[in-house]
């Protein structure tokens, strides 16, 4: 579904990912992880269309991707959530979803002084929707809230219903687990999973929490110091020297299974 | 030619001013991420506060510059703590707002103390000195040491940057803000430094604009504009980069009044930094964007 | 004051208040909406009031035209006017961060006003324009009331336009802009242009605001364009009254309308000679009350809340 080719970038003299290469199979929820500074989020950045790369290219479905920008990305069916949640901090969870769904004839400014009664009747139909996704994660008491008030956990979870907000192909979760406690961690577990075998999404999840890795994604890479080391099934790399070597030696995040927070540094935009 | 050389001198001495206000306007851009619109306004009160100085102890028109320096410094401080600090936590653009409205409030503060009407520093016309080996072109004194002074104040910010804790504390704040604080590094008291240069340094700014011309409530806000531009055009964050910008600025500005009217020399400053912001808005010299 | 002193002097005081509403919504658009930093009204209210009074005016040898149009061409000149400078200044600006929007349109203010002073083939400069009537001018509906009656009327429609936008999914983006652009990105939609559709659209309304008030004064000069006429005033208005709030933006300028004229009446009672120290204590009192309000309420008289849906929950 999505094919990373030889992509590399460079923040002045800072080589943050070197050629790397692989594949996210239709259908599968990818895992990659890796210590800190390991060139994870740049790489997801680069995807998400954040900023290009600086040599190499994103295939999705064949098509060159390529830099294109994130507002572009997402109607070919590319979505992300974000490390630290995103949400429109003085709009209601309700409104937060409602911004989602494209193709809204109410977007257009002389429709909504002309055609009122047709981007009224669009508007009911996207809160069905929204009440669906609402019920889906289990949030519909807050959902008059401003989102600026949640907690950590319940803005994760109003980021990835965001993701849901639209026909998704590939969704790329950025820490979903980060910042999360026990009980919402299930839920946003059981929802990535649920996404996955009902409606088909494809996803590709940077995270931590390696029992939150273990317990979704088959097959997983493993990044280190810009490059990929290893990929496989989450127990053939608990076996594998060269990734014990990463996470020991590298020393950033100490011992691998740890869930560790990153520091903001790492989101990866360039100064 | 000699007119040429002439304009370039004049572009040189208003280069100056800009620098002085545009490495100010880019520290505290650089530190507290916002742009400080009554920047011109404190060029203003300096100007005012040299010339109380020298009228209540009758000292001579250079006596205005370490006056309006001090005085200076010691109000951007004041306004900081009284006022800026408390809406700090905010978004920076409410600090822009502040700004602003502060930007008034020092105005009409200077035409309630010293009236609106222009004022002087020395009375008498100042003889200029021909420059036979420069195809007679003139130079006044009072123009070589607005240069030389600038000349000096850069040198003295430039060795406050690369030489001191606190200097080198600054510019890695002003690069990476999340790291510096991580790092350990003193917030609060470079924020008070920034302000203590940027405020001296408008104060300077306002002394040599009066100096070289005159004294007006508005003359600091009409400067305004080419000073951001200077900023601009340097990088905004990047002190350096604000002494080209300035000096660029001043000598276009000076420079077009051979092709067009001189009232519209701000138009100069603003159409450079049109471009600027078109073509590279990070400035000559990578800025914060 | 006798009676039709004081009803002369309130038809005069609602109707400037009227004509900053305008403005204050249209700042509210940008600002309060999108979060766009526009401090160049002045600029935007001064094309918009030129146009109209260059269109509406009698030919006279000292400008160009008048071309001795009705009010509502001029009006509508005006919004042409500055919706035109909106789309210069927005395509230039919309990628860029909100401070360089700040200077940017700061310059373009300046640049204006420059113009107008300087080209008097087309403003006739610092004498500025004169004699712009009022509609329905030599004709029994010619009064102050009437024009009252048509800026609130004026007022009411820009409010209805700008109100459905802001409740619209439109509106929705514009929010959502201002709260986290990654994030909209994200959802799919074009920062870049729904901004400047915003930028362009709150110029277009003070360019309106300008018009209208170019009919009202009868008189244009470069000095009605300061900066603190222009911008600071409006400034004020929308963040005492609530920025993101439209019902606030109306309240702020009659507010802050109203302390601005009140202390007009109190320097008015100085003896002649301390005018001018007069007009600098109020700037210094207005400014104070932007400082206080932003230190102790900046959400406003009356803060924004989100719009009521608009489709009938099921």
């Amino acid at each position: 579904m999505i094919r990373i080719d030889n992509v590399s970038k460079a923040f002045g003299g800072l080589q943050a990912v070197r050629g790397v290469s692989f594949e996210v199979a239709q259908g599968s929820i990818t895992g990659l992880i890796g210590p800190n500074g390991a060139g994870k989020s740049s790489l997801f950045n680069i995807v998400a269309g954040l900023f290009p790369p600086s040599s190499g290219r994103v295939l999705l479905d064949g098509h060159d991707i390529t830099g294109l920008p994130p507002h572009k990305l997402f109607h070919r069916g590319l979505v992300r959530t974000f490390q630290i949640p995103h949400e429109f901090s003085r709009m209601t969870v309700r409104e937060n979803l409602m911004v989602v769904p494209p193709g809204q004839s109410g977007e257009n400014l002389f429709k909504t002084w002309l055609r009122w009664d047709k981007v009224k009747q669009q508007d009911s139909e996207v809160l069905d929707r929204v009440d669906d996704v609402l019920k889906f994660l289990e949030i519909t008491h807050v959902a008059d809230e401003l989102a600026g008030n949640l907690s950590g956990g319940q803005k994760k979870l109003l980021d990835l219903g965001r993701t849901m907000m639209t026909d998704a192909k590939m969704v790329l979760l950025d820490e979903p687990g980060a910042g999360v406690n026990r009980t919402l961690l299930g839920k946003i577990r059981e929802a990535i999973l649920r996404l996955n075998r009902e409606r088909g999404y494809t996803f590709c999840v940077i995270e931590h929490d390696m029992d939150l890795i273990s317990a979704l994604c088959e097959p997983v890479h493993v990044m280190a110091d810009g490059e990929l080391i290893a990929s496989g099934s989450m127990e053939a790399l608990r076996q594998n020297e060269e990734v014990r070597e990463a996470y020991l030696g590298g020393g950033a995040s100490g011992r691998m299974g740890e869930t560790a927070r990153q520091p903001s540094t790492d989101e990866g935009e360039p100064s | 030619m000699t007119d040429i050389l002439q304009l370039l001198i004049y572009g040189l001495v208003l280069g100056s001013v800009l620098t002085m206000g545009a490495i100010g306007v880019s520290m505290i851009f650089g530190i507290l991420r916002f742009a400080h619109f009554a920047h011109g306004d404190f060029m203003t009160l300096g100007a005012y506060l040299g010339l109380s100085f020298i009228s209540a102890f009758g000292l001579s028109s250079w006596w205005a510059l370490p006056a309006a320096m001090v005085g200076m410094a010691v109000i951007a401080v004041f306004i900081d703590q009284v006022l800026y600090r408390r809406i700090r936590r905010t978004q920076p653009v409410i600090l822009l707002i502040a700004s602003f409205g502060m930007a008034l409030i020092l105005r009409s503060l200077v035409q309630l103390i010293w009236g609106s009407d222009n004022q002087t520093y020395a009375s008498g016309i100042q003889f200029p000195w021909q420059l036979d080996w420069l195809g007679g072109m003139r130079l006044k004194p009072d123009h070589l040491w607005i240069m030389l002074i600038s000349l000096g104040l850069v040198a003295g910010v430039h060795l406050f940057l690369t030489r001191t804790r606190l200097g080198k504390a600054m510019r890695a704040m002003s690069d990476n803000m999340d790291l510096a604080l991580v790092s350990g590094i003193p917030a609060e008291r470079v924020i008070m430094v920034t302000w203590v240069i940027g405020g001296a340094l408008a104060g300077a700014a306002g002394v040599f604009l009066g100096i070289d011309t005159r004294l007006h409530p508005v003359m600091g806000w009409t400067t305004l504009l080419p000073v951001f531009a200077a900023a601009i055009l340097g990088g905004i964050g990047r002190p350096y980069g604000a002494i080209a910008g300035g000096m660029i600025i001043g000598v276009s500005m000076e420079m077009s009044t051979l092709l067009i009217p001189a009232a519209y020399k701000p138009a100069v400053a603003f159409a450079i930094m049109v471009g600027m912001l078109i073509l590279r808005p990070q400035g000559i010299f990578k800025g914060t964007v | 004051m006798e009676l039709s002193g004081i009803a002369s002097y309130l038809i005069s005081f609602l109707t400037f208040a009227g004509v900053y509403a305008v403005l204050a919504l249209g700042l509210n658009m940008q600002w309060g909406f999108t979060g766009q930093f526009n401090i160049g009204i002045a600029g935007f209210f001064a094309v918009g009031a030129y146009t109209s009074a260059i269109l509406t005016t009698p030919s006279s040898p000292a400008y160009l035209g008048g071309f001795g149009m009705p009010f509502l061409v001029g009006l509508a000149g005006a919004v042409i006017a500055s919706t035109l400078l909106g789309v210069i200044v927005g395509l230039i600006t919309a990628r860029l961060r909100t401070d360089y929007l700040a200077i940017a349109s700061i310059g373009i203010a300046e640049m204006v006003r420059l113009f107008v002073k300087n080209e008097d083939w087309l403003t006739n400069g610092v004498r500025g324009i004169a004699g712009i009537e009022r509609p329905f001018a030599d004709t029994l509906l010619d009064s102050p009331l009437t024009y009252l009656v048509i800026v609130a009327l004026f007022v009411a429609g820009v409010y209805f336009l700008v109100e459905r936008a802001y409740a619209s999914p439109w509106g929705r983006v514009l929010r959502a802009i201002r709260e986290n652009e990654p994030a909209t990105a994200a959802a799919g939609k074009s920062i870049a242009g729904f901004r400047l559709q915003a930028f362009v659209l709150g110029s277009a309304i003070m360019g309106l605001g300008g018009g209208l008030y170019a009919h009202f004064f009868g008189f244009l000069s470069p000095e009605a364009f300061m900066p603190l006429y222009g911008t600071f005033l409006v400034w004020v208005m929308l963040i005492a009254g609530g920025s993101g709030n439209n019902r606030g933006a109306i309240l702020g300028a009659v507010l802050v309308w109203g302390v601005w004229s009140g202390t007009e009446l109190l320097t008015g009672m100085l003896p002649s000679e301390h005018a001018t120290q007069g007009a600098a204590l109020r700037v210094l009192l207005i400014g104070v009350l932007l400082q206080v309000i932003l230190v102790t309420r900046p959400e406003g008289v009356l803060p924004e809340k989100p719009p009521r849906l608009i489709a009938r929950k099921r």
